[in-house]
């Protein structure tokens, strides 16, 4: 295995901890994960990422192992443009976007959680980065989505489109004629999530018993 | 009007209640009469004999039947009434009134629900519809905090109750009982422990308590009458043996077929549910009677499991929840719709009797045995024990638990276990020659069953109100929610892949694979494998909402406007007989004025006229024809037994279907030529001067590629109006204005064509616009005045030109020289 002799000292872990809001354990836990899957190195590549074989039949990956490089969910200073590899401290924080909710938590940091949730999601989506999910990166990521039903595969754009449109009666109300719908912002976002509570079932249990041997 | 139709009502009930007392005082003396009837040789033919006898117990179940639908009816014709008190108190009570009815008539309470009927009749059809329409995704989503709470809270309810009640026995207070010793106790105990699923949906489903809550509280009253029927079992067995001679490995046994009972209702569930799923693929030519395959196999895996003395509950449940995904996807729309209006009909109708009959039933003098400690005290030690058991296993299983179920959840959790149906229908069962205070034991029952569903029921609304409880909410079902899901789901077991967590995400998407790789290719029909996806399904529901919408607009503004509207993809035909018909009209025209002014003769002019007019009713016949649907023949069919659905309305209604969904589709294709096209070829330019050089000669060839932009009559986004002015500057001023819009408006949206010259489009009836003109302009100009508000509303977006469909590409601008050439082409559309 080889995660023990690059075991970051106690204080980058509990350092780590504090700042992604993960418990000592199972940052522990993930560390052993990311030395694994970036066979001992200290950066992790698309590459290794693809290679996990359960990720092989699903639909999206393409998009969510991009989301592990894109700068947007994990740097605050310079959210622009997508790295090539990632360090340990990157891929936590990605990690913790999907850290469920704690028992005690104010209206605030709730409201907080699921902004950040969202915009996790939207960056998804939004693959150029600008602002707006437009219709093609929209078709795109649906058309992936549906690839594994060979049946509707061909409709997937329209489907698409239904979605759009959905997004454009919800965000616009009654559109002028003459009104254009660009695509969907992030506040058009926060309306479509609106009622669903996403906070709740944005996450992943975490385990705080270690397994890896069981992944490959 | 709501006043009177109560006052009939009520009228109604009153008649029907003395039909039943009459018939209850009459089945008396027909009894003494009857020996008569039979002994005595009949005097000669009777033409009408009055054979009460032979009628009697059907007739008798109908009349209650009738009676508590009435009743049902009755509660929801003032609506303030069922939001206060729960239907199932109410039913009760109208149940405890027919009892005294009864019991005044002649003093007899003869109508008793005996476990057999509550077993084998009543309980099924409730737990089956509980089954089949159980959300599958919240409930193994959940399963885990379901099974803690259906076995261990189950198991410490009966435990608790029983080894208290038995404490305080010891201590005298309640006086001598005729009990053996401890086990009666725990007997009563297991009997009561259920929270039951008939009681608890009522209350329920009428407060709509946030979705994770109610399947936890829902899952648990449906697992643990398995729970609790096989507890009871055991205890009734012991007390069988005798409970000085109950070794220790009768109770190894015991805890040993509780597994066994368990696991093996499930099994044969699951069973049923392969049979039932693979059956249904096959009854296509059948229709008929397919739905009544989903009702006999799940009925007979409960009774399958009755006989091999597994837990019968828990078979059906599992037939109900593991058959449904594929049951759904295979019967016709007709027969599932058919399967769940029956299935809610039936589970609806015996909780209605259930209820009506725990009143009725606890109007008997011979059942009533009154021991005041006894009976608060097993109130008290329901209400506590509950409360207890939540807290503690909440608390444990919040430390497993990714969402944690809150203190309110808690609160409302303990104060929804309710008992009903399921505890009264073993304390019924109860033999008395071996338990001998069965009646003390039945009186408590019915007493802590009123009080809690009746007391409970009525507050849990105002408590659930006050405590602020998540309350789920009805959401229409939208397409981009479904999607999200679905990439939700994508997103969340790629995470766990990644940090290399086995969780639930994992497990589901496994199973989703597995599923959709054998398991539906064994059990779906070919055809049913596409339509199973929700994703359609809500796709097909939204798009009949918007033809619903589209038709209903239409039919506000006129229905021979919205007939006259020539259809997207009807264009062609409607163009072609328009211009014919714009032919004979120039030449009338001509004609009139030559015949007025010159033409002396009548008959030519009338001759004319005919000849017009028969050209018009040819156009208008073509018309209707096209746009009208054919009634439906349904009279041909309907005495058919074995078919009742036509084919051709098929056919029909999938045309409709078609339709709306090209016309959808067109208001997105006459978009897709804005913004992201011109973006697209804008983009080009800078890159390729060629390129561009193409493009401008093809634009000033017809008209092929169309640049006008939205952003002409947009100002929120001047910004692409420049890209594009920047790009395209070579070209745009060498084309005139007046030439673009006669050229492009085919393909761009019309919408802001009409926003630009509105009063010309109007003004001019398509068959009156310049013959040689791209035929689609006539679309352009002529569907969008009459085209309803919401489908104009969805117009100016903006749509990218790659797309798949076959409209787009047919959409595709031919050459302006032989407009006539693609007719054909575009008739076979």
């Amino acid at each position: 295995m080889g995660a023990f002799h690059s075991r970051p000292d106690e204080n980058d872990i509990r350092h780590l901890a504090e700042k992604t809001g993960f418990s000592v354990e199972q940052v522990e836990i993930l560390h052993r994960r990311f030395k694994q899957l970036s066979r001992d190195e200290d950066t992790l590549q698309r590459e290794h990422l693809y290679g996990i074989p359960d990720l092989e039949c699903n639909p999206i990956r393409t998009q969510i192992v991009a989301a592990f490089f894109d700068k947007r969910n994990f740097d605050k200073d310079s959210p622009q443009g997508t790295v090539q590899e990632i360090g340990f401290e990157q891929f936590l924080t990605v990690m913790s976007h999907f850290r469920p909710l704690k028992l005690r938590m104010t209206e605030e940091q709730r409201e907080q959680l699921r902004l950040e949730k969202l915009q996790f999601l939207f960056n998804m989506y939004d693959l150029d980065n600008d602002g707006k999910i437009s219709l093609e990166e929209y078709r795109h990521v649906v058309y992936e989505l549906l690839s594994q039903n060979p049946q509707i595969g061909n409709e997937s754009a329209a489907i698409a489109d239904a979605a759009m449109l959905e997004a454009a009666t919800i965000c616009m109300g009654q559109m002028e004629p003459d009104q254009v719908y660009e695509g969907i912002t992030f506040q058009d976002f926060l309306k479509m999530w609106t009622g669903i509570d996403i906070e709740t079932k944005m996450h992943v249990r975490f385990l705080k018993m270690d397994n890896t041997t069981l992944c490959k | 009007m709501q006043c009177n139709r109560f006052k009939e009502c009520a009228s109604l009930l009153v008649v029907v209640l003395l039909i039943c007392s009459s018939t209850k005082a009459e089945q008396s003396t027909t009894n003494a009469t009857a020996g008569n009837e039979h002994g005595a040789p009949p005097s000669g033919y009777q033409i009408v004999t009055f054979k009460w006898h032979h009628v009697m117990d059907p007739y008798i179940i109908a009349l209650w039947v009738l009676v508590a639908s009435i009743a049902k009816m009755l509660f929801h014709m003032s609506s303030k009434l069922t939001t206060v008190i729960p239907e199932s108190a109410l039913l009760i009570f109208i149940g405890l009134l027919l009892g005294g009815v009864v019991w005044g008539a002649d003093h007899t309470a003869s109508y008793s629900m005996t476990p057999r009927l509550f077993f084998f009749y009543l309980l099924p059809l409730i737990v089956l519809d509980a089954g089949y329409f159980m959300p599958n995704r919240q409930f193994f989503g959940n399963f885990g905090a379901i099974l803690v709470y259906a076995v261990i809270a189950t198991v410490w309810n009966a435990a608790s109750v029983g080894l208290s009640l038995y404490g305080v026995y010891l201590t005298g207070v309640m006086g001598e009982l005729k009990v053996d010793g401890m086990l009666d106790f725990l007997l009563f105990g297991s009997l009561l422990s259920a929270v039951d699923p008939v009681a608890v949906i009522a209350v329920f489903e009428e407060v709509h308590v946030d979705e994770v809550l109610y399947i936890i509280v829902f899952g648990e009253s449906l697992l643990n009458d398995g729970v609790t029927v096989v507890l009871y079992n055991v205890f009734d067995s012991f007390i069988a043996i005798g409970g000085v001679n109950v070794t220790g490995v009768d109770c190894v046994k015991g805890v040993v077929s509780f597994f066994v009972v368990a696991l093996g209702g499930t099994l044969i569930g699951i069973v049923f549910a392969f049979l039932l799923s693979y059956i249904s693929r096959f009854t296509k030519r059948v229709q008929i009677i397919e739905p009544g395959f989903v009702f006999v196999i799940s009925y007979l895996s409960y009774l399958t499991a009755e006989m091999l003395s597994l837990s019968s509950i828990l078979a059906i449940t599992f037939t109900g929840v593991c058959c449904q995904k594929y049951v759904q996807a295979n019967l016709c729309k007709e027969s599932a719709t058919t399967v769940r209006y029956m299935m809610k009909m039936l589970a609806n109708g015996s909780e209605t009797i259930i209820f009506m009959m725990l009143g009725i039933s606890a109007v008997d003098g011979g059942i009533w045995v009154w021991n005041t400690a006894f009976i608060l005290l097993t109130l008290l030690f329901i209400a506590v024990y509950r409360v207890v058991g939540v807290v503690v296993l909440t608390w444990f299983l919040n430390r497993y638990r990714v969402v944690p179920l809150g203190f309110i959840d808690q609160v409302v959790m303990s104060y929804g276990g309710l008992r009903g149906a399921v505890a009264y229908g073993l304390v019924a069962s109860l033999d008395e020659a071996r338990v001998q205070e069965r009646k003390l034991f039945f009186t408590t029952t019915i007493i802590v069953i009123y009080f809690t569903v009746v007391l409970q029921g009525c507050t849990t609304k105002s408590l659930v109100t006050w405590l602020k409880v998540k309350r789920s909410e009805h959401r229409e079902p939208s397409i981009s929610e479904k999607l999200n899901g679905r990439a939700f789901d994508h997103i969340l077991s790629a995470i766990e892949d990644i940090s290399g967590q086995i969780g639930h995400h994992y497990i589901w998407d496994k199973w989703e694979s597995f599923d959709r790789k054998y398991l539906c290719k064994l059990l779906m029909r070919k055809s049913a494998l596409k339509s199973s996806d929700q994703i359609l399904d809500v796709f097909h529901d939204l798009n009949i909402k918007d033809a619903i919408t589209y038709i209903a607009e239409g039919e506000r503004k006129g229905s021979l406007a919205f007939i006259q509207t020539p259809n997207t993809d009807q264009l062609v035909n409607v163009n072609f007989h328009s211009s014919k018909q714009s032919e004979v009209d120039a030449s009338m025209s001509v004609l009139k004025e030559g015949a007025s002014a010159v033409c002396l003769d009548m008959q030519a002019v009338e001759l004319r006229w005919k000849n017009l007019r028969e050209s018009e009713d040819v156009y208008t016949h073509h018309l209707l024809q096209q746009y009208l649907y054919k009634p439906k023949k349904q009279l041909k069919y309907k005495y058919g037994r074995h078919d009742i659905t036509s084919t051709e309305d098929d056919a029909q209604e999938k045309e409709i279907f078609e339709k709306t969904m090209k016309r959808r589709l067109a208001s997105f294709k006459s978009t897709k030529y804005g913004v992201s096209q011109s973006k697209k070829v804008a983009k080009h330019f800078k890159k390729d001067p060629s390129q561009k050089k193409r493009s401008d000669e093809m634009l000033s060839n017809g008209g092929q590629l169309v640049f006008h932009d939205p952003a002409f009559s947009d100002p929120e986004h001047p910004h692409e109006y420049e890209v594009i002015s920047n790009g395209g500057s070579n070209f745009i001023p060498n084309v005139t204005r007046q030439a673009l819009a006669d050229t492009y408006n085919g393909i761009d949206n019309p919408a802001f064509m009409l926003n630009e010259e509105p009063v010309a489009r109007q003004a001019l009836p398509p068959w009156a616009t310049n013959n040689d003109t791209v035929v689609l302009s006539q679309r352009a100009r002529v569907q969008m005045p009459w085209s309803p508000n919401n489908v104009r509303r969805l117009m100016p977006l903006r749509l990218s030109g790659r797309s798949t469909d076959s409209f787009l590409l047919a959409d595709v601008p031919v050459p302006e020289e032989h407009p006539l050439s693609f007719l054909p082409e575009r008739t076979a559309l």
